[in-house]
């Protein structure tokens, strides 16, 4: 029988405010509340709050289907609808999900959207998604921000000002004319104070992992400590409570010199500290968490984390130049970073957490991360000289999930640390 | 004038020197010439040629190209043309280019711009940040912008300023470029049996690795051959290719959907060569602004541009119906997202509208085409003997 999870507060008070969501979500049409479906990467929080809408993402629906056992049902629908077996299998999730009438995680409808918010950062197939879903509700409002990419690894004013310019001539006046809210920079202003404070604490939990043994695992557990950041509650006091929540928990671990809490109960050793790049698998996420902390090893940073926004350079959301403030956002998302920054932050990353090693897990059905990791691999294997681990998987199809594989591949991995630990040893003395 | 076959000779040559020596030669006969290799689907060509450059078409490296060295470079779910680029990069197949331009068209191509860039391969790697925000004043200008940046690269190499008369020539002799392009696939679409597609893809492709000049005058020469009555009818359908607009069918795929009874009167292999419908404003003061507006109201569908406020369905559609074709035929190379995530849109929509398609992936290097062609024949000739008959909306 599996193991009931261990439940610290912070994790009852996300629970709290995600089920607040979806139930909010449930009674959109009640209340009249608008509905926006967006992305993580590049998500325009504080702008949706300040025009009162409640956010829908996809992708976050599609992992949570995942977790459920329920994406491959879906993932088969929409490849009944000539939806091909080799692209994005959150899109298909969604897709299915919705024509399986869109019941979502929780088991409450999701409501149709009233705007289909296209924050194209980092990934093409968000224009393709939202193509898709325009033609299955005709009636809701796209809005395109295109995201400039940070092919020199900077983000120039010009970059900034052709996304100010669409925010003003085209994001905020739709917003407006869906919502009936007139556009409130003060208010939005406020959402931006509040994103900051949440910025800094999560940047400040994360970089608890410099601590050995490192109090939290920041890849299977930090995908739940983005989960406030990134899904609608950056910019509100909510977010801000979690993560001091949260970091003070973390402090007390670190104050009783514990490892990170795994599903089966706190880690009792700490063998090897990981750097992971790329997202994890859903469909079998405990099995796949169970191999990594099975074998005492914690991962000390993740790229996957950034996903919704990089804060560990320093950035942060500035409510004195807010829409400017919010280009920077979403200009500076992991996905949205040049493959050179890409491999610098992560160099940074093995480097500060003293990283044993570095793991991509590759994933079959996303582009945005996939291609060009081998090249990233053989760069910080070069620069760092650090083991570098290889696996592959899929973000919801349960079908590309092969535990076999992917245990064996690890496991030599892990033999291969041990060995190049003993030989270090060995040379010290 | 050249015969037909001495000129598809050429071109087939050309098409595929995969060393690019024509290139070569031309930049080395003068000082101050630079190659710029450009990736698909679009890019201005314009603006190279007016600061004394010449772009190149990168298509990689096709059914010729063994892929050793780019394998190590990426799984094998993501398409086969990043990989074969590589292998021409690390093989030094483009040694004397001086420039590579990454035009965005999806997330693959987009990361390639990364790693050329972390190898430091060319002087200079540009990510084309092409506008998905179609307001000249908004989009537009940022499509200025990122056209200056090439140009400023240019001119860090070559020194050459360019000038407004330089942008508007080049801007002409490109007009004259797809206008002559045009013209062939306006005879084909009704009498395809002048020209096979094969020797059209040859003729189109040449000219992404030629000058402009030569190949305008190469078309020239094409079009007073095939304005004559050349070629045997034969029984076949008429069909248009969509998805094939990035990494390219090889040559024995084109030829071999031809030859299984299919006249393709549109498609979109060398999409590039023919995005912009139309000319572009030749006489403007200000040339860029010219061309920007060109690319964001000119432009045919692709499925690298957002469509929300004109559906990629309905333009395919318009096109099938104005070539005369009987159906479509949607190849799509294996793992490319933009053209795998479009064919559910196409697809449905076209069985509302009875509009008849078959479906298929291929890679470049594909060598067995057996099992297309029959899949194609069959539909062909479900089409002559069915034609009649109401398709069914599933």
């Amino acid at each position: 029988m599996a193991q009931e999870a261990q439940k610290e507060r912070s994790m009852i008070l996300q629970k709290e405010m995600i089920d607040g969501l979806f139930n909010d979500l449930a009674k959109a049409k009640e209340t009249g509340k608008k509905v926006c479906y967006t992305f993580i990467p590049g998500n325009l929080s504080e702008l949706i709050r300040t025009f009162d809408m409640l956010p829908v993402y996809p992708e976050i629906n599609a992992l949570q289907s995942a977790m459920r056992k329920k994406s491959a049902a879906y993932i088969k629908e929409a490849e009944k609808n000539a939806h091909s077996e080799d692209v994005c299998t959150y899109v298909k999730c969604d897709v299915g999900m919705m024509m399986k009438g869109n019941i979502g995680p929780t088991g409450l409808k999701i409501p149709e959207p009233d705007i289909l918010l296209l924050s194209y950062t980092g990934c093409f197939t968000f224009l393709k998604w939202f193509e898709t879903l325009k033609r299955e509700y005709p009636n809701a409002k796209v809005i395109m921000v295109h995201t400039p990419y940070q092919e020199n690894a900077q983000m120039t004013p010009e970059m900034t000002q052709y996304m100010v310019k669409q925010f003003k001539e085209e994001v905020i006046p739709q917003m407006e004319a869906v919502t009936g809210i007139k556009y409130d920079e003060e208010k939005l202003k406020r959402h931006l104070v509040l994103a900051k404070e949440a910025q800094d604490l999560i940047t400040k939990i994360f970089d608890t992992t410099k601590h050995r043994p490192s109090p939290i695992d920041a890849y299977f557990a930090g995908v739940y400590y983005i989960g406030p950041i990134n899904i609608g509650f950056r910019g509100t006091q909510e977010a801000v409570d979690y993560y001091k929540e949260l970091y003070s928990e973390i402090q007390e671990r670190i104050r009783l010199g514990l490892g990170p809490i795994t599903p089966e109960g706190e880690m009792k050793e700490e063998k090897y500290r990981l750097v992971v790049e790329g997202p994890p698998n859903w469909t079998s996420f405990r099995e796949f968490w169970k191999i990594f902390y099975d074998m005492g090893a914690v991962i000390v940073a993740s790229s996957y984390t950034k996903v919704g926004g990089v804060y560990d350079m320093g950035w942060r959301h500035d409510s004195t130049r807010p829409l400017e403030s919010l280009a920077e956002y979403c200009m500076n998302c992991y996905t949205n970073l040049s493959i050179p920054q890409r491999i610098d932050l992560i160099s940074k990353c093995i480097t500060e957490y003293s990283a044993d090693g570095y793991v991509t897990n590759s994933i079959k059905s996303c582009n945005s991360f996939s291609a060009g990791q081998l090249g990233m691999m053989r760069e910080i294997e070069d620069r760092l000289e650090v083991p570098v681990g290889f696996i592959e998987s899929d973000l919801v199809d349960p079908r590309y999930f092969s535990y076999s594989n992917i245990k064996n591949r690890l496991e030599s991995y892990f033999q291969m640390l041990e060995q190049r630990r003993i030989i270090k040893e060995t040379e010290v003395v | 004038m050249q015969t037909l076959k001495e000129i598809v000779d050429f071109c087939k040559f050309q098409s595929f020197d995969l060393n690019f020596t024509r290139a070569k030669a031309w930049k080395e006969e003068k000082e101050g010439r630079v190659l710029v290799g450009y990736m698909p689907i679009y890019f201005p060509r314009e603006i190279i040629h007016a600061a004394g450059g010449m772009a190149v078409g990168v298509f990689g490296g096709g059914d010729i190209k063994q892929i050793i060295k780019g394998d190590a470079y990426y799984q094998s779910y993501i398409c086969h043309i990043p990989r074969s680029i590589m292998e021409l990069a690390l093989d030094k197949h483009m040694d004397h280019f001086d420039g590579f331009i990454f035009p965005s068209i999806c997330d693959v191509i987009r990361n390639l711009s990364g790693i050329f860039k972390q190898k430091k391969i060319g002087k200079f790697v540009k990510y084309m940040d092409f506008p998905q925000n179609f307001l000249p004043q908004i989009g537009g200008v940022f499509y200025q912008q990122e056209m200056q940046h090439v140009l400023k690269y240019i001119k860090e190499i070559n020194g050459v300023e360019v000038t407004t008369e330089a942008l508007n020539h080049s801007i002409d002799l490109y007009n004259k470029n797809r206008q002559m392009i045009d013209f062939i696939y306006k005879i084909r679409q009704d009498f395809p049996w002048r020209l096979s597609i094969i020797d059209v893809y040859h003729i189109i492709r040449a000219g992404t690795v030629i000058t402009v000049e030569e190949h305008n005058e190469i078309l020239e020469q094409v079009c007073e051959h095939i304005k004559n009555d050349i070629g045997v009818r034969q029984d076949k359908i008429k069909i248009v290719i969509s998805g094939a607009f990035c990494e390219q069918p090889a040559m024995g795929l084109i030829k071999a959907i031809e030859d299984a009874g299919c006249y393709v009167v549109d498609d979109d292999y060398m999409l590039g060569s023919r995005m912009i419908l139309g000319d572009v404003d030749a006489t403007s003061t200000n040339p860029l602004e010219a061309i920007s507006n060109a690319y964001i109201k000119q432009s045919q569908y692709s499925s690298s541009i957002y469509d929300i406020d004109n559906p990629k369905e309905y333009r395919l559609a318009k096109i099938v119906k104005d070539r005369g074709a009987n159906g479509v035929i949607f190849a799509s190379a294996s793992f490319c997202d933009p053209s795998l995530l479009d064919a559910p849109i196409f697809q449905n929509a076209f069985n509302k509208m009875g509009i008849r398609y078959i479906a298929f992936q291929y890679s470049e290097n594909i060598n067995q085409y057996k099992v297309i062609k029959e899949q194609v024949g069959a539909f062909a000739d479900s089409i002559k003997l069915w034609d009649d008959e109401p398709v069914l909306a599933l």
